[in-house]
């Protein structure tokens, strides 16, 4: 049943923010590329609940794009593991370390 | 013809009409330029077309200036008519148009150059028919007149300075005219440079008189430039100073002479044409165009007759041991010259402007004739194919028995510029010493410049007879096996020769003065166009006891230098070039003509080279330039490049950083 | 009530994201990362997006990180050495974070009426601010008809049909890319 909680939405987008910022942080700090993935996952996750909670007051489309940013994840969890395992067959690592190809 | 020009009078307005044909006195030469020059370039061999094109634009251009003069000569100019043909220069409030302007003294100048041209040109069809840039020479001869024409009819500074520059080209290109020998064009190049500094005098002196003045147009300057002047004597004397440094550089004065020796290194008619009867009067001619602001500037004038004076004798000293009979001439039109500018400085323009049409006439001749000589003794060595030089007076002599015309005629020239009575050189020179003397009274520094006036009429006359006598008279001694091989000129070369024999006897009657009965035609003639200066420092001209004094004493020196030059001459003992001993003494500097070149070349051409090469070349073009310039934009692209490539670690991490970094960026300006 | 229970969800959710990022264990960051879903469809319950909630355990949760987790098996990675980057890295990482997080956190602003006036002014519907409320309050009921369920479906399938079908090419071109890109010989 819908409910209607006009007051959970400033502490939603704050906790919201914080989910981003510590999925930002694990990005920049991890080298093994399944964490980056998984922290990336995090701040989707973050931007869900801010769309969630944002459709309090703009109406239903809010839940809406939820559905969509969820099916955009999966593809792109799919083909983003796809490319690290190929890179692993290469490499025998998934360490971004080593991923420099492009130095110069 | 004269009578003619002093007939009916008829309306300025029918003169105007005429005058504005004008331009195709300009624009056949001009075509004759790019004619023969087509041919140069694509069908050199024919000569044919070349003869007919070449004396053929001049001939048309003298028939204009003729027609014009018609037109012109029966009314009472008192302001010259200019013909404007278009806008030149418009910036801010210089206004400059490309305009003719006609009056009595462009008339004379235009007759000079147009007629004596022309006579030159057919000469030249004879003299340089043999040579294989026939073609290519008529193109630059025509390209000469062109310019030269421009020069006398612009109606201001900068409209004259295109002639003036063109004609340094002009005659750049004809020195070095058979440019395979390295001499001919180093002389071309000293030519054109030794003029680049008088230009750059020419150049200052017009930003001075904008400045000043407000107008570069010779017309308002002659309204406008006493007014403009009041009490700045400094400035119009600094002016005419720099006037004064291009007229020494165009017209060979010290200390911008030694191109003009060095000229003869070209063909013998265009030492004739230019350096003789027209660009090297140019100087003369602007002298007397901006005749106020000389009169206005009395200490420049005297500047001016003292660098006449002074060049006079100078070359004239010079000329009495060179023995190539060209260089004679050469320092003969440098002395003559500086006649010429005794008798402008000295406030006498008339006097001046008179000698410049005599000296035109006779020293063509001489000119001409001594190419008739060279062209026969060439020819002469080219049969035995003899090396020796067929310049040198030395492998000459007893000519007139071979060169019977030419000799009558080179007698005459001789005569007429030494200052044999009657003849037109007599009248000319005559009247620049008898203004200088008579201008001594008021300043007597002109007394000095009378008396080396007088000095190298004395050694006029003695080089000249010398010249004479070596080339002409005794026994040949160009050897025996050449001796058959000497002949007359054929008649396209000698029928010049006798038209200026003609106009240099006869040349005296345009000014022909008092006591022999004539009414100076010329000076009135010439009167309007030099009234400006007249009303502020009139000429002056001695009269009575002084001036039959004076008369006297010309004709004891150039009869006596005359007689001296001759006696001493025939009395020497003279052997051909190649047998000949060193010059000794005194002699031996007159021979190298006073180290002048040498100096110059030590004084001032080395260091230039040391400076150009030292800090020019290596520490600016190459320092500056090429390593802060060229190479510094290389090092500093590849300095960035390297800079720039600190970002591409190829490390993910680091690129994520940069990334959310530049979204936190985006995000704070989106959220302002 | 409703208060308490949100903010046990939200610190729950906060500590296992700090966990999940901080772990060493590829497997052991994945288990708490489930548990910070978790907590967030409850969250998601607790405002009113049921049929989301039950999408972010049964889809997140059950089947994404499940992918996660075979394929962290498939590699049979060790775990050795830690990979947390070094001094630099903390610094870095902990100066953007904090950066965006001060950001993100004037977020704190957006009241309820704040967040009213910058939706009205907004091209669409709203006359004023006090209109949002209303009008949103008038949706959930009508929403309120169709069940949980439904209320998503309608708008769905009306107002975003066609990003719906895009998103079904979107899932075709990832498993095919995923395919191609997995494979031992091309």
């Amino acid at each position: 049943m819908p409910v209607f909680a006009p007051g959970l939405v400033g502490p939603a987008l704050l906790l919201s923010a914080v989910l981003f910022c510590i999925g930002v942080a694990g990005v920049l700090l991890r080298r093994n590329a399944i964490i980056v993935f998984l922290c990336i996952e995090l701040m989707l996750n973050a931007v869900n609940l801010t769309f969630v909670a944002v459709g309090q007051l703009y109406g239903m489309s809010g839940q809406v794009i939820v559905f969509f940013v969820m099916s955009v994840a999966a593809a792109e969890a799919a083909v983003g593991l796809a490319i690290v395992l190929s890179v692993f067959r290469h490499r025998a690592t998934v360490d971004l370390k080593h991923a420099n190809l492009l130095q110069g | 013809m004269l009578a003619t020009l002093q007939a009916a009078p008829q309306s300025i307005a029918t003169a105007a009409s005429a005058a504005r044909w004008l331009w195709l006195a300009v624009a056949l030469p001009l075509a004759g330029f790019l004619i023969n020059g087509a041919i140069a370039f694509w069908q050199p061999q024919a000569k044919r077309a070349v003869s007919l094109i070449g004396p053929g634009v001049l001939l048309g251009a003298f028939a204009v200036v003729l027609y014009v003069a018609k037109s012109v000569g029966g009314v009472h100019l008192e302001a010259p008519i200019i013909v404007r043909l278009w806008d030149w220069i418009g910036a801010g409030d210089l206004r400059i148009p490309l305009a003719f302007q006609v009056d009595q003294l462009s008339l004379v100048m235009l007759m000079i150059v147009t007629g004596v041209g022309s006579l030159i040109h057919l000469f030249s069809v004879g003299y340089m028919h043999h040579d294989a840039g026939y073609a290519r020479y008529f193109a630059y001869l025509n390209l000469f007149v062109a310019n030269m024409l421009v020069l006398v009819l612009g109606d201001s500074l900068p409209v004259l300075f295109i002639g003036w520059e063109g004609v340094g080209l002009c005659s750049y290109l004809l020195i070095g005219f058979w440019y395979q020998d390295k001499a001919n064009a180093d002389a071309g190049k000293k030519a054109f440079i030794v003029n680049r500094i008088g230009d750059f005098g020419f150049l200052v002196a017009m930003f001075i008189l904008w400045y000043a003045v407000g107008t570069l147009s010779f017309r308002e300057l002659a309204v406008m430039a006493a007014g403009a002047f009041e009490g700045h004597t400094a400035l119009v004397t600094a002016a005419t100073l720099f006037l004064i440094l291009g007229c020494t550089g165009k017209s060979a004065q010290i200390p911008l002479y030694t191109w003009l020796p060095d000229a003869m290194a070209g063909p013998t008619p265009v030492s004739a044409l230019i350096h003789a009867a027209t660009m090297v009067t140019a100087g003369v001619y602007l002298v007397a165009r901006t005749n106020v602001l000389f009169a206005l500037a009395p200490f420049s004038s005297m500047v001016l007759a003292g660098i006449g004076a002074a060049t006079a004798i100078f070359a004239a000293t010079i000329g009495l041991r060179q023995y190539d009979i060209k260089k004679v001439l050469a320092y003969s039109t440098v002395s003559q010259l500086g006649y010429m500018f005794l008798g402008v400085g000295s406030g006498a323009y008339v006097a001046g402007v008179f000698h410049l049409m005599t000296h035109a006439f006779f020293k063509a001749l001489l000119f001409l004739g001594s190419g008739s000589v060279i062209h026969a003794m060439h020819h002469a060595y080219h049969e035995t194919h003899s090396h020796d030089d067929p310049q040198d007076m030395r492998n000459m002599g007893g000519l007139r028995k071979a060169m019977p015309v030419t000799f009558v005629l080179m007698l005459l020239a001789t005569l007429a510029i030494a200052g044999f009575p009657l003849l037109s050189g007599f009248f000319s020179k005559d009247e620049i010493l008898a203004s200088t003397f008579a201008r001594g009274h008021d300043e007597p520094v002109y007394y000095l410049f009378w008396a080396l006036g007088m000095a190298a009429a004395l050694c006029t006359a003695v080089y000249m007879m010398r010249l004479i006598t070596m080339t002409f008279l005794g026994e040949n001694r160009t050897g025996a096996k050449e001796a058959p091989h000497l002949h007359e000129a054929p008649w396209i070369m000698t029928g010049p020769l006798v038209v200026l024999g003609i106009l240099t006897v006869a040349g005296g009657l345009f000014n022909l003065p008092a006591f022999v009965g004539g009414h100076h035609w010329l000076e009135t003639w010439l009167e309007p166009v030099l009234a400006p200066a007249a009303a502020i420092r009139p000429a002056l001209l001695p009269h009575g006891a002084t001036e039959w004094a004076l008369i006297g004493a010309a004709v004891t020196v150039a009869l006596g230098g005359l007689w001296l030059g001759w006696r001493l001459t025939s009395r020497a003992v003279i052997v051909p070039a190649k047998q000949a001993a060193a010059e000794t003494g005194f002699a031996k500097v007159l021979f190298h003509k006073y180290y002048v070149d040498e100096i110059y070349d030590a004084l001032v051409v080395r260091p230039l080279l040391r400076f150009s090469e030292s800090t020019l070349w290596k520490q600016m073009d190459q320092g500056v330039i090429d390593g802060l310039g060229v190479n510094g934009a290389g090092r500093l692209a590849r300095g960035l490049g390297r800079v720039g490539s600190w970002l591409q670690t190829g490390q993910v991490g680091l690129y994520l950083v940069l990334f959310l970094a530049g979204a936190l960026y985006v995000i704070h300006v989106v959220t302002r | 009530m409703t208060h308490a229970v949100f903010v046990f969800f939200a610190l729950v959710a906060v500590a296992s994201a700090l966990f999940c990022v901080t772990q060493r264990n590829p497997v052991a960051a994945i288990m708490w990362l489930i548990v910070t879903m978790l907590s967030l469809a409850g969250i998601f319950v607790l405002l009113g997006a049921e049929f989301a909630g039950a999408m972010q355990v049964l889809v997140y949760a059950g089947a994404i990180l499940v992918l996660f987790m075979f394929f962290v098996m498939l590699l049979q990675l060790r775990h050795h050495d830690s990979d947390i980057r070094g001094k630099l890295g903390w610094v870095l990482a902990l100066g953007v974070a904090g950066a965006l997080l001060m950001q993100l956190a004037a977020l704190k602003g957006y009241t309820p009426g704040r967040l009213a006036e910058e939706i009205s002014s907004a091209p669409d519907q709203f006359a004023s601010p006090a209109a949002v409320f209303p009008h949103a309050a008038e949706v959930q009921q009508t929403a309120v008809a169709l069940g949980p369920v439904g209320a998503v479906a309608e708008p769905m399938f009306t107002r975003w049909l066609v990003p719906f079908e895009l998103t079904s090419v979107l899932l075709l071109a990832a498993i095919v890319g995923a395919v191609v890109l997995a494979k031992r010989r091309l």
